[in-house]
């Protein structure tokens, strides 16, 4: 699709230099990307929902490999290859409908169907049955070839090319339409996603709590801000997260709106947590086996709760639901940043002055900015779905 | 005797001080008053003497002890003069030495202490407080040429007039006098000592605010009361207003409390520290007589941070009452076991205000005070100082330097080749462990843990990697990421309780806690004189909490200043722990001089060790 390969082309570029980053931010402009790239597809006379899956997952992996750790890329290159299947599959079923209850009546919506001889009884049987099968990410392949063969039945059996043709015709529009109506709901699924969130809010805070978080999390924020409105009493407690200082961030925005916050260090979670009701933390990703990608330090905290046996809620939008499980993560699913953030370049030459025989320096400095945080540790998960 | 001239280092970074320094100085000044006359010229008006008059060695501390004290001389309690010491030990830029020595202070202690302390902070110390203790022997009454305020005569017509209306309190107040002091336990200068500012006439009159004053009271020692002293004070009550009140109009180092307090440690002192406390104390130090200049410099030392770690606090704060009990007389209807621990007492105050005490400093005090009751009432006083000071120096020797060397050699056999071991801040016994298993040859790599504010690991980084040792520096967050190459986690402690937990800097609860989920050994290097026999259940109960300030600002720029102004912020509060509670089950072993035991034997050494440890 030429024409929205620059686009394409554009986001890999951001993607891989970092430009974009976030869950939330990621997952919103992948979605608007392939909004676009399905719009921009021609779709084909056949097998048209086979054919844009086909370049949907195309870009996917375009996207995918820029950035692996951007998990949220492929939640929603699946989502949408999921979209497309199920509006595919709901269109075809209600020709087949339209196949079974009507197959002589006169009206315009029948005569596409009117030359359709009756499906083989295989074919209905299967499609009957992905009808009923409930839509998941895991029927995402078992469905293509059987939509493929159902819609390419479909066409072939179609006598007059011309009838066929209008009749698909519309049916690609439907098709490409629904879907790109579909996508938009995901896009505004993603951007509110926080309000479905924040309404559990009130039941998990009550009064008098004392909550501890780590880093800034939207999530989190916009959690705190709706139990804060809903009248419940609360502290809060921010770890800084080093080193990126996002706590801080994060005190000042609660402070705003009227909670009392103490900003404490990192090294502090452990001598504090003993004071605090609940932990509650956002994610940037959540593994297929219960596991968080979490910004680095969580695991410590996570430790920490489970030793003074404080709950350990993470709370996270669906599109940072990841269907892979995790191998390795601390190192397949991290990231290690600059080291300026943690030693002054000036200190770091100084250092560099001094090596080993070989040649080796003696100095490595490790910034990582992902922690993983096993799935025993985490007490409940809250999402939008 | 020797004059001592004054370290190559100049103070404050080779700022000229302003004015001729008598008594104590940091390094770039000489005493006005040196005890020989030939020198004495010389020695006001040079600001920076050679150091090839002083010992061998650019860095070389080893001094040969002055002789005491002659007792029919007064010994002159100068005010101090410049005291911008804060900054010139601690430059990291200067290359610090590898090994510093310590020297000895008494003529009759003949060993040199040899202590490879490799931090800037003792060697700068110790040397001018060597050469104060020659200089300030023999202060000609009349060289007190600072830049005061007040002119000398004017100083000397307050001095007289104070002196006389305390005269006249002291007939009418004893008894009330001894009930003001027993009221708060940290007993803090009172304002008075403008009389005792004192260098015409080194009168170390009463300082009036002795905790014994029961000691005072009475002429007998009781058991009772000896234990009593031995049991650990009992603490200010930070959030009792009426005691905070009295205790700040005592207080000497006027600290501002901070408007803001987290509610959680109410129950402890929360004060704006800074320079901005470094002035004030320079103008007030000429009416501060009753401090010894030593006690004065290392009371700024600690106030800016330039000495930190409980083994370097403690042997500085002991050096500094070291010259201080040897620059002492007793004054005139006093017994030196009374009147010298209510001095120190007052000099302990002092260092409070300053930075709360540390557990090692709280037991060294204790021995300290310990050992003057014991002394025997029919020694003279230059014996009985002299013991003293041959206490103090055992204390040292034996307590903590000698104690590290056996530290090392057990420790030593728990490094294997090829290990990764990890360490938290920059623990200085670690230090040395490290250094001496590279020195024997082994192979290992160090993973040093640091993190905000203090950034102590960056020191240890680079005293490690100029030795030699490859290291991996990362932050305190991602030390699950790190733990995965680890093979054993050695830690320092600040004390180890009771019950075997460990209280040490904070954020070492979490680095062993980290270690302990992934089967790591922790290995905890501890002296035993900082072993408490208190108990404490979480960290909140007793701690230390830092400059907010050192949180609020992040270095990098505006896009982390998001803190800048937390304290005009309504319902924000920083908080900033010193120190923090290691439960014991994260412990796997203890390493003190006395062997490789688990944390929960403390309790054992402190019952079987602790008559020895305190009447050595």
């Amino acid at each position: 699709m030429p024409d929205v390969q620059p686009l394409v082309s554009e986001f890999v570029l951001k993607l891989k230099r970092r430009k974009v980053e976030g869950s939330h931010a990621v997952a919103r402009q992948t979605a608007e990307l392939l909004r676009s790239v399905v719009s921009q597809h021609r779709m084909g006379s056949t097998n048209q929902a086979a054919t844009l899956a086909d370049a949907v997952r195309a870009v996917g992996q375009q996207l995918i490999a820029a950035n692996p750790i951007e998990l949220a890329v492929g939640n929603i290159v699946r989502r949408v290859l999921h979209i497309i299947k199920e509006e595919d599959m709901s269109s075809t079923a209600v020709g087949i409908e339209g196949l079974s209850v009507t197959v002589d009546s006169d009206d315009e919506y029948d005569s596409e169907h009117d030359d359709r001889p009756t499906l083989s009884a295989a074919v209905l049987a299967s499609h009957a049955r992905n009808a009923l099968r409930a839509p998941s990410l895991q029927t995402l392949l078992d469905d293509i070839p059987v939509s493929t063969a159902i819609s390419r039945t479909a066409s072939s059996t179609g006598d007059s090319d011309g009838k066929s043709k209008s009749g698909d015709k519309t049916s690609t529009k439907k098709l490409k339409h629904d879907v790109i109506a579909a996508i938009g709901d995901l896009i505004d699924e993603i951007d509110n996603c926080y309000e479905p969130i924040s309404e559990q809010a009130v039941e998990l805070i009550h009064q008098n709590e004392v909550i501890l978080t780590l880093g800034r999390s939207k999530t989190v924020k916009e959690f705190l801000c709706a139990a804060k409105e809903k009248k419940r009493s609360f502290r809060v407690f921010v770890a800084e997260g080093a080193p990126r200082y996002q706590g801080h961030a994060l005190a000042k925005e609660l402070v705003e709106k009227g909670i009392q916050t103490t900003v404490i260090t990192d090294s502090a979670v452990f001598a504090m947590i003993s004071r605090v009701n609940m932990v509650i933390v956002g994610a940037h990703a959540i593994m297929a086996n219960g596991g968080v990608i979490a910004p680095v330090g969580m695991n410590m905290v996570a430790l920490a709760a489970q030793r003074h046996a404080v709950p350990f809620v993470v709370v996270a939008g669906s599109h940072k639901l990841c269907p892979l499980y995790p191998h390795n993560p601390e190192v397949l699913l991290n990231e290690l940043k600059s080291p300026s953030d943690l030693l002054d370049f000036g200190e770091f030459s100084d250092c560099m002055n001094f090596s080993t025989q070989d040649g080796s320096p003696l100095l490595n400095v490790v910034n990582p900015t992902f922690d993983y945080v096993p799935p025993k540790l985490v007490g409940l998960f809250i999402t939008d779905t | 005797m020797d004059i001592r001239r004054a370290p190559p280092r100049s103070s404050s970074g080779g700022v000229e001080p302003r004015f001729r320094q008598v008594g104590f100085v940091t390094s770039a000044g000489e005493l006005a008053a040196a005890p020989p006359a030939n020198v004495a010229p010389a020695a006001a008006v040079s600001s920076s003497p050679t150091p090839s008059e002083l010992s061998p060695g650019p860095l070389s501390p080893v001094m040969i002890p002055p002789p005491l004290v002659p007792d029919h001389l007064p010994v002159p309690d100068a005010a101090p003069g410049l005291l911008l010491p804060v900054h010139d030990s601690v430059t990291p830029s200067s290359p610090p030495p590898p090994s510093s020595s310590l020297p000895d202070a008494g003529s009759d202690l003949e060993d040199d202490v040899d202590v490879s302390w490799a931090r800037p902070p003792p060697p700068a110390l110790l040397e001018p407080i060597k050469r104060d203790h020659t200089e300030k022997n023999e202060d000609a009454p009349t060289s007190v040429p600072q830049k005061t305020k007040l002119s000398k005569a004017e100083r000397r017509a307050i001095q007289e007039a104070q002196r006389a209306a305390k005269a006249a309190a002291k007939e009418a107040g004893l008894p009330g006098k001894s009930k003001a002091t027993a009221s708060g336990v940290s007993t803090t200068m009172s304002k008075q000592p403008k009389t005792a500012k004192t260098p015409p006439k080194k009168d170390v009159t009463t300082q009036d605010n002795p905790p014994e004053a029961p000691d005072k009271k009475t002429g007998q020692r009781h058991p009772d009361r000896d234990r009593k002293k031995d049991a650990p004070q009992p603490r200010m009550q930070f959030d009792d207003v009426h005691r905070m009140e009295k205790a700040k109009r005592r207080s000497v180092v006027k600290q501002s409390e901070t408007e803001k307090r987290v509610e959680l440690f109410r129950h402890l002192p929360q004060y704006t520290h800074g320079g901005s406390l470094l002035p004030d104390l320079e103008s007030k130090s000429f009416l501060l007589g009753a401090i010894h200049p030593s006690v004065y410099k290392v009371g700024l030392q600690y106030l800016s941070g330039a000495i930190s770690g409980g083994n370097a606090r403690c042997i500085a704060m002991l050096l500094a009452f070291k010259d201080a009990i040897s620059d002492y007389s007793t004054p005139a209807e006093k017994t030196l076991d009374r009147d010298l621990p209510a001095k120190i007492s007052s000099y302990v105050s002092f260092l409070v205000e300053c930075r709360p005490l540390s557990i090692s400093m709280g037991n060294a005090i204790r021995f300290l005070k310990n050992r003057i009751t014991k002394l025997s009432l029919t020694v003279s006083e230059s014996e009985a100082k002299a013991s003293l000071q041959s206490d103090i120096h055992r204390f040292i020797n034996g307590k903590i330097i000698t104690a590290d060397k056996v530290i090392i050699s057990h420790a030593i056999t728990k490094i294997r080749d090829d290990d990764v071991l990890l360490t938290y801040g920059s623990p200085s016994v670690v230090e040395m462990i490290f250094n001496h298993a590279h020195e024997l040859g082994k192979k290992f790599r160090v993973v040093v843990v640091d993190s905000r504010p203090n950034l102590e690991g960056q020191g240890l980084l680079r005293r490690l990697i100029a030795k030699g040792i490859s290291c991996t520096y990362t932050h305190i967050n991602a030390v699950s990421y790190i733990m995965h190459e680890v093979t054993r986690v050695f830690l320092g402690a600040s004390s180890v309780l009771s019950n075997g937990t460990v209280y040490s800097r904070i954020g070492t609860a979490s680095v062993a806690m980290v270690a302990h989920a992934f089967a790591i050994p922790v290995l905890v290097c501890c002296e035993a004189y900082k072993f408490h026999e208190r108990v404490q259940l979480d960290s909140i109960c007793f701690n230390e909490l830092g400059d907010p300030d050192a949180i609020s600002k992040v270095p990098g720029g505006e896009t982390f200043n998001h803190l800048k102004n937390w304290m005009d912020i309504e319902n924000l509060q920083v908080s900033n722990l010193k120190y923090d509670i290691t439960p014991s089950d994260y412990v796997s072993m203890l390493i003190t001089e006395y062997g490789m035991l688990p944390p929960t034997s403390v309790p054992v050494i402190l019952r079987e060790y602790r008559r020895e440890h305190i009447w050595i």
